[in-house]
C-alpha cells in the first residue's frame, strides 16, 4: 500500500488553481493561431488577436485570463493501492481551492442557490473521484465559468432518432447558445449512459487536448461533420459573425438502457482551463 | 472594419442616436458596474422612489464582476458577463436615463424595443479577454453594496475602452446581421 499525505493533494490543487487560471494550454493557443489564419471575418480576426494578447498578458503577469475564475471542478483518479493519510480527499481538495483562490487573487464565485450568499472562498469544489488500478493518484483541475455552464443541457432523446437526432440537438444547442458562452468554444457531448453520468462525461470530454483525433473512428467522423455544421451557422468568434464559432467538438459515448438515448452537451468558452498533476 | 468612434461618458441622446449596430466604439470617462444582484437592489430603490447611488442620466453600465486586484493594481481581470440576466431590469434603468449597457450575448426582444423607445444602446466587449480589458481601466471605487463582493457597484474610470455596438436605437442587432453574412447552407 502506497501512502500519500493529504497535504500533497492540497498543495497540488492550490498550485493548479493559479496555473490553470493564468496559463492557457498550448493546444488552445495553437487553435487561436489557426483561427486567426482561417477566419474570414475582420471582426473575427480581431477577436482572435485580442485573445492571443490576453493569454500572453495572463501568463506573463500571472493574472487570471478571465475574471470568472470558475467553479473548481476536480477529477481525482486514485489507484486502489493508495492510502491517503492525514485527512479526507474532499477536504484536502477544498483546502487547496481555499488557498489557491485567496493567494492567487482569483474571484470567489460560489453562492447559496436561494439566498445567493457567497461562500467567500470558492468552496466547495465539485470533486469526482474514480478508483482505478495501481498505486497512482492523478488530479485534474478544470475550473469553468458560469456563462458557458448556463448553456449546458441534458436531454433524453427517443432511441429511434439515432445519430441524426443527436447531431441536430447539438447543433441547435450551439445556435441557441449564440454569443453567451464566449465563442470560439469547444463543444463537449456524451451520448448514452444515464442522465447524471452523461452530464459528467460531457464535461470531462472538454479536457481532451484540442486538435487531437477521437480514438473511436465513428465518433471522429461525427465530430468532423458536427464541427462543419456548427461553424456553417456563421456565428463566428464572439457570435459577431464569421467562420469559427467552435474550435473543436469532443464526443464520448457510453452504453445506455434499451429504452433510452441520453445526450448531454457542455459548451466550454475559449478559456478552456485544465491542469493535471500526478502524485 | 469601420473607423473607431470615440465617445466620452456620460452619453448624450445625440451620441447614441448616431451609433449603428457594428460600429467600433472607444469609450473614455466613467462606467458604473452592476450585475443581476446589484440590478435587483437598484430597481428596488427606484420602486421605492429613492435615489440611485450614481447619476443614471447618460450613464453607461458595465456588466462585470472583476477578479480581486493584486497589490498595486487598480483592478483584477474584468471582462463582461452574460447580459440576459439583466434583461428583467434594463428598461427600468433606461427610464431613468441610462444610455448604454456593456456586456456579452443577445438581449431579449423587449429590451431591444426599450432601447428604441428610450434611445439607448447595447455594446459588447470581448467576453473572456479580461486581462486585456483591465488595461483600459484606470481607477475603481466601490460605491454601493460592498457586501456583494465581486458584484458590488463600482465607479470605473476608463480610457479607450473598446466595445462594439450590438443593438442600436433603430432596433438593429449585430449578432443577427453578422450571422446572416457568414451563414452557409
Amino acid at each position: 500500500m502506497r501512502e500519500i499525505d493529504a497535504s500533497a493533494i492540497t498543495e497540488a490543487v492550490r498550485t493548479m488553481s493559479m496555473s490553470a487560471n493564468y496559463d492557457l494550454g498550448d493546444d488552445v493557443v495553437k487553435a487561436f493561431e489557426r483561427g486567426l489564419e482561417q477566419e474570414e471575418s475582420p471582426t473575427g480576426k480581431a477577436v482572435f488577436k485580442a485573445l492571443l494578447e490576453n493569454s500572453k498578458i495572463a501568463r506573463n503577469e500571472k493574472v487570471p485570463m478571465c475574471q470568472d475564475t470558475g467553479f473548481a471542478v476536480v477529477f481525482v483518479e486514485i489507484g486502489q493501492d493508495v492510502h491517503v493519510t492525514g485527512g479526507a480527499i474532499r477536504e484536502a481538495v477544498n483546502a487547496g481551492v481555499r488557498k489557491g483562490y485567496e493567494e492567487g487573487y482569483l474571484r470567489k464565485s460560489i453562492c447559496d442557490p436561494f439566498t445567493r450568499t457567497n461562500t467567500k472562498d470558492n468552496t466547495p469544489a465539485v470533486v469526482f473521484t474514480e478508483v482505478v488500478d495501481g498505486a497512482g493518484l492523478k488530479i485534474t483541475f478544470a475550473p469553468k465559468g458560469g456563462g458557458s455552464e448556463n448553456m449546458a443541457r441534458v436531454t433524453m432523446l427517443t432511441p429511434s432518432g439515432g445519430k441524426e437526432a443527436v447531431a441536430d440537438f447539438i447543433v441547435n444547442r450551439c445556435q441557441e447558445a449564440g454569443s453567451n458562452p464566449c465563442p470560439p468554444v469547444i463543444v463537449g457531448a456524451c451520448i448514452g449512459g444515464t442522465p447524471e453520468l452523461a452530464a459528467m462525461l460531457a464535461k470531462k470530454a472538454l479536457i481532451r487536448p484540442l486538435g487531437t483525433k477521437n480514438p473511436d473512428p465513428e465518433l471522429a467522423e461525427m465530430e468532423d461533420q458536427l464541427l462543419a455544421r456548427i461553424n456553417n451557422l456563421g456565428m463566428g468568434p464572439q457570435g459577431l459573425g464569421g467562420r469559427i464559432f467552435a474550435l473543436g467538438v469532443h464526443l464520448v459515448k457510453h452504453p445506455c438502457h434499451i429504452a433510452t438515448l441520453p445526450l448531454a452537451v457542455n459548451i466550454c468558452c475559449h478559456a478552456s482551463r485544465h491542469k493535471e498533476t500526478e502524485l | 472594419m469601420s473607423e473607431v468612434i470615440r465617445l466620452t461618458t456620460p452619453l448624450t441622446e445625440e451620441d447614441v442616436a448616431s451609433l449603428k449596430a457594428g460600429d467600433q466604439v472607444s469609450l473614455t470617462g466613467v462606467l458604473y458596474t452592476a450585475r443581476d444582484a446589484a440590478h435587483k437592489r437598484l430597481v428596488a430603490l427606484l420602486d421605492e422612489g429613492k435615489e440611485l447611488p450614481f447619476d443614471a442620466k447618460g450613464a453607461v453600465i458595465y456588466y462585470v464582476g472583476p477578479s480581486p486586484a493584486k497589490p498595486g493594481a487598480v483592478v483584477g481581470s474584468a471582462g463582461p458577463t452574460t447580459s440576459y440576466r439583466m434583461d428583467a431590469y434594463s428598461e427600468r434603468m433606461m427610464e431613468v436615463g441610462m444610455k448604454g449597457m456593456i456586456g456579452k450575448g443577445k438581449r431579449a426582444g423587449d429590451v431591444v424595443d426599450a432601447m428604441v423607445k428610450h434611445k439607448a444602446v447595447y455594446f459588447a466587449a470581448i467576453g473572456g479577454a479580461a486581462a486585456l480589458i483591465a488595461r483600459s481601466i484606470k481607477k475603481v471605487d466601490v460605491i454601493a453594496y460592498e457586501d456583494l463582493g465581486p458584484e458590488a457597484v463600482r465607479r470605473m474610470e476608463v480610457e479607450d475602452f473598446k466595445v462594439v455596438v450590438i443593438n442600436d436605437t433603430n432596433g438593429a442587432d449585430l449578432y443577427e446581421q453578422g450571422q446572416e453574412r457568414y451563414r452557409k447552407e
